[in-house]
């Protein structure tokens, strides 16, 4: 008789061979190296983001990405929220009201600006699709809402089997991150029109978008002692902002794992419970006929 | 559903309405006093699994519809808006996302496993064939929710998979014009998507129960092929059934809730994540997992209309494979052949998978063709021989002395006899 956990493990087996389409969108192109692994707070089981961080994110979001790039899905309330950056009420009440919304039409018929309130939408930096292009020869810088889990890079066998079971979804995250930091001078050989850039790990290599951080460029909180809280480097802005992003991406990254880890606690004690009331039950009659 | 009722309603109120609507005895000896055969091993509990699966996909769908908006300037949006700000809706999404991966899980197994012991064969074709009607509409409705998020992969998939249907002569466009409900795919599609995305899963519930039905007039095929005789051979549906059906779906269940809770993407595209713009093509147009082995065959022919002839084909054939299949015995424990042809087939089947996710050149397309070609054959060349050529193993004489060994029946048949199909109740 077939036991449970070979069973289970054909069902994984099966998963996993048959889901070879399932690492996602392929982005690595011929010659694109694969993005380093960083490593997270928001990864694995018990994975949880860092408010702190977020919110170094978050100002390099709004220094420097924002000049080009919206975030049309995040409200500024979100920012208040538990398992985000979890700035206070007042700060983001505060925050919001330095941006102007078109609201309207008011009683003649007008629209009009006002300052943005906590439930407003971040206002994105152009009216259009068609303004952001023009604006930027031609390309359109994407919205950052959901980017982090919009961007990947191919696994491979047998390494998407393995990402299953490490639980290794950071692929996106860890390709920004990368992107920040593959400015460089262009391989040999290769031809870079004007006005575009090399990037070591944008798939083709030749990207719109100009270096976009320098060390210095983003003024980080003070710590006690005076020093930035953490280091103001491009390494650590890529990062940070990467961070931003992926809370950005999945808002509710840490209630999702914990509700899961209680779900698949409770799965656990009641397939045990299960387990040995079946073994009890079929005790009766295994090895021997029964008359029903 | 076959059994004749020993139900006897206790209350008053209960014989009242047992004598107007006989539902409570109905359901008594189908899922309470059923007879089971007694050796069904795990495999069988993949059923009660899809059974749970679409009730699931049911109830975390229509909340879903709740908060969802099925126009194309709205939808992506509408997604992330039951993400972010519905009570618990990324809960739902996930699950309901997941949960069309995990039903596709439980029906390849509960596929391989009518495959392994025959459980296709007299006489239960009917059951066989309203099983592979299911998997056809699971495949249809599976494939419009997936259109649903309108994301770069959802139009693309949809604008291949709709565009099949050109290959069909004289009729083919006209086909894709009502499938578009215009000229490309567009805001009249996914509304159509949409709606019929909640219709088909009621369709799928109503032949489960035919299904179901089918099933209890002859009751389970088992690991040994052979039909039940004697109430030896069974143990009543409650509880021994219904407590391990149980302990598998707890099983399962903890698969499916670890891809939500932490693997929520893996089984999805990137690229569904882009809202879904006609002016750009995604690098690779990749269908979901499960349809992967049919989009490899449909890629392996060089001409469209027969690729596509040969995806439905592919499907179609099952529906025959009662009849395809010459042998008697049904079980493949006792059919050494069948048995290596078996594993065959499933490798050809996760091999084609793996080919459905490559690009369509040089090695790949050549292995394609091999695979489907060999796909094709198993069905219609080497299990139509097998029955002729292959020597069967003996069977037990009788579901209980396989379990129980000798004593428990005195029939010692021939080896390769067919057991004559015993449809008791």
């Amino acid at each position: 008789m077939m036991k449970t956990n070979t069973m289970l493990r054909f069902a994984a087996g099966a998963l996993a061979l048959l889901g070879v389409g399932a690492s996602g969108a392929v982005l690595a192109a011929e010659g694109t190296p694969v993005p380093p692994r960083q490593s997270w707070t928001f990864s694995g089981p018990f994975g949880h983001f860092d408010a702190t961080q977020l919110q170094r994110g978050f100002k390099v979001y709004r220094e420097v990405c924002a000049n080009c790039h919206s975030v049309r899905l995040l409200a500024f309330r979100n920012l208040a929220e538990e398992g985000g950056p979890h700035f206070s009420e007042a700060q983001v009440k505060a925050l919001a009201a330095e941006y102007k919304v078109t609201d309207g039409p008011n009683d003649s018929g007008e629209m009009f600006q006002r300052p943005a309130r906590p439930a407003d939408r971040f206002p994105p930096p152009f009216a259009n699709r068609q303004a952001a292009e023009a604006a930027n020869g031609g390309a359109y810088p994407p919205d950052f809402s959901v980017l982090a889990k919009a961007r990947t890079y191919e696994r491979g066998f047998p390494w998407f089997v393995f990402d299953m079971f490490t639980q290794f979804q950071e692929q996106g995250v860890d390709y920004i991150t990368a992107l920040m930091l593959g400015y460089e001078e262009p391989a040999h050989g290769v031809e870079v029109p004007a006005g575009k850039y090399y990037n070591t790990y944008f798939p083709g290599h030749i990207i719109s978008m100009p270096k976009p951080l320098s060390d210095g460029q983003v003024e980080y909180p003070k710590g006690p002692d005076g020093k930035p809280q953490a280091p103001e480097t491009v390494a650590q802005y890529a990062k940070d902002v990467s961070a931003f992003m992926m809370w950005s991406a999945e808002p509710h990254l840490e209630a999702r794992k914990q509700i899961g880890f209680r779900i698949l606690s409770f799965l656990l004690v009641f397939a045990g419970l299960l387990y040995f009331t079946k073994k009890k039950i079929w005790s009766k009659v295994e090895g021997h006929a029964v008359s029903h | 559903m076959s059994a004749p009722s020993t139900y006897v309603p206790k209350s008053a109120f209960g014989k009242w309405f047992e004598s107007r609507l006989p539902v409570m005895g109905l359901l008594h000896s189908s899922f309470i006093v059923f007879p089971n055969p007694r050796n069904l091993n795990y495999f069988w509990t993949f059923g009660g699994m899809l059974a749970f699966m679409l009730v699931a996909q049911i109830v975390t769908g229509v909340v879903l519809a709740m908060h969802y908006t099925p126009n194309a300037k709205m939808a992506f949006d509408s997604v992330e808006h039951i993400m972010r700000d519905v009570n618990y809706g990324w809960l739902l999404r996930y699950l309901h996302a997941n949960g069309a991966s995990m039903f596709f899980v439980a029906v390849y197994v509960h596929i391989f496993r009518g495959l392994y012991y025959g459980s296709y064969k007299a006489p239960r074709e009917i059951l066989w064939i309203l099983g592979v009607i299911i998997f056809l509409l699971m495949m249809a409705t599976a494939f419009m929710g997936y259109v649903l998020p309108w994301g770069q992969m959802s139009f693309w998939g949809a604008t291949v998979i709709t565009n099949l249907f050109s290959a069909f002569p004289v009729v083919g466009e006209t086909i894709v014009t009502f499938l578009w409900g215009g000229y490309s795919v567009d805001n009249p599609t996914l509304n159509r998507f949409f709606s019929l995305h909640y219709l088909l899963p009621f369709m799928i519930a109503g032949v489960v129960v035919l299904h179901i039905w089918a099933l209890h007039v002859p009751g389970s095929n088992n690991p040994t092929g052979i039909e039940k005789k004697t109430e030896k051979d069974t143990l009543p549906f409650h509880p021994y059934f219904t407590v391990k059906d149980a302990l598998a779906l707890v099983c399962f269940l903890m698969v499916y809730i670890w891809f939500v809770a932490y693997t929520p993407n893996f089984l999805g595209h990137a690229d569904n994540y882009i809202e879904a713009n006609p002016a750009v093509t995604p690098a690779h147009i990749v269908p979901e997992w499960y349809f992967l082995p049919f989009y490899a065959i449909l890629r392996a022919i060089p001409d469209k209309l027969m690729g596509v002839l040969a995806m439905f084909g592919s499907i179609a054939v099952l529906a025959f494979l009662p009849w395809l299949d010459t042998s008697r015995v049904k079980s493949a424990n006792y059919r050494p052949l069948y048995r290596q042809f078996f594993w065959l087939f499933a490798v050809a089947a996760v091999g084609l998978g793996w080919l459905g996710a490559k690009p369509p050149e040089g090695g790949y397309v050549i292995a394609s063709r091999i695979l489907t070609f060999y796909y094709f054959a198993h069905f219609l060349i080497v299990l139509p021989l097998l029955g002729l050529f292959e020597t069967p193993r003996r069977l037990p004489g009788s579901i209980a002395e396989a379990v129980l060994g000798k004593g428990g029946s005195a029939s010692a048949m021939a080896a390769g006899a067919a057991q004559s199909p015993n449809t008791k109740g």
